[in-house]
């Protein structure tokens, strides 16, 4: 068994690294959108 | 701060704070900015989008080097006064995550850097990555006191790299800036050793005061301060750049060879005497920060 606060650190960093990595993804998808957005402009 | 040793397994997950601190936040700011600046400076313009993605990946692929330096050195770190409280020697991350890390965030950098920009940028960005990590921190660092000076090659690519996502090729200018910071390094990383030498003494690595001495540094420091202002002032002189760059870099060149002077008359072997050295080693920063803002305020005025 784990100590209780341990597991409490543990679950805190993985909410943590979570939010963010929605967040990171997120970015990625609206990053990627602007880049085809700006590619099919200059070959136009 | 208490650390654990290194064989011992991190069995928390990383702290996001910490997977940050791996990218050495600090020494992206400079490579972020050359590369921001080799793209500013380049002829021809680029959709902001694509622009500022370039820059993304340039700063992704420094973090990205500088975790894969963090993997490999965490041993030499714990022994250094300076790094002992980075995330790895003080055991609040594995050494798997920063690996894992490190690759992923590369390979990302440089697949995202094709698709923006072009081939020629992502094969720079690689190939910058690459030999920070294999040549420099794999090969040169723990092997010679020239260490430094090979090495400095990886933090020059950034211009060029920025150059390249612009117009696609290298020129003799994109070429310059590289040279720049190439010559660069060797003064700005040995006055820094100067004063943390006891750190790289304890560690075993063979930095130039630790290996020749702080006197031979200091001659060393003058040498190379030449050679790097011929780099600086040639942009100009060729007549790549206007009166602006040439002002600047001729102003500047001449305050960092008076400090490297003060270095080479100093004597003192204890770090709170190494006063010049300290001032050489802040002002080298603010040398690169001010030649590639003025190399881009001149080009743009020009033009």
């Amino acid at each position: 068994m784990m100590p209780r606060d341990e597991d409490e650190i543990i679950r805190k960093r993985q909410r943590e690294r979570s939010r963010l990595m929605a967040i990171l993804l997120g970015l990625f998808v609206v990053l990627m959108f602007a880049i085809t957005i700006a590619k099919m402009s200059i070959n136009q | 701060m208490t650390s654990v040793p290194l064989h011992q397994e991190q069995t928390l997950p990383a702290d996001w704070r910490d997977l940050y601190a791996l990218t050495k936040p600090g020494v992206m700011k400079l490579v972020v900015f050359t590369g921001l600046c080799g793209l500013l400076a380049a002829p021809g313009p680029i959709h902001p989008v694509l622009g500022f993605t370039a820059v993304l990946c340039i700063a992704l692929g420094a973090g990205a080097a500088g975790a894969l330096n963090q993997w490999y050195e965490a041993d030499l770190d714990a022994k250094m006064k300076r790094t002992a409280s980075r995330p790895l020697p003080a055991g609040r991350m594995s050494r798997q995550t920063a690996l894992h890390f490190g690759v992923g965030l590369g390979v990302f950098s440089v697949i995202l850097m094709d698709l923006a920009a072009n081939h020629l940028a992502a094969v720079i960005l690689a190939t910058s990555i690459l030999f920070y990590v294999l040549v420099y921190t794999v090969w040169l660092k723990r092997r010679t006191a020239q260490n430094i000076v090979i090495g400095g090659a990886a933090g020059a690519f950034p211009p060029l790299i920025g150059w390249a996502a612009v117009t696609g090729d290298v020129s003799t200018l994109p070429l310059l800036l590289f040279a720049i910071i190439f010559l660069w390094t060797p003064p700005h990383f040995w006055a820094l050793s100067l004063f943390v030498r006891s750190d790289y003494a304890n560690a075993g690595v063979p930095m130039l005061p630790v290996v020749a001495g702080n006197d031979s540094t200091r001659r060393h420091i003058l040498l190379y301060t030449l050679p790097m202002i011929v780099a600086a002032v040639a942009p100009w002189a060729l007549g790549l750049t206007g009166w602006i760059y040439g002002a600047v870099a001729v102003g500047l060149s001449a305050t960092f060879l008076i400090l490297a002077f003060f270095v080479a008359a100093n004597r003192a072997s204890d770090p709170k005497q190494m006063g010049p050295e300290k001032k050489l080693f802040a002002f080298s920063i603010l040398y690169l920060f001010g030649l590639f803002a003025a190399l881009v305020i001149d080009r743009w005025v020009i033009a």
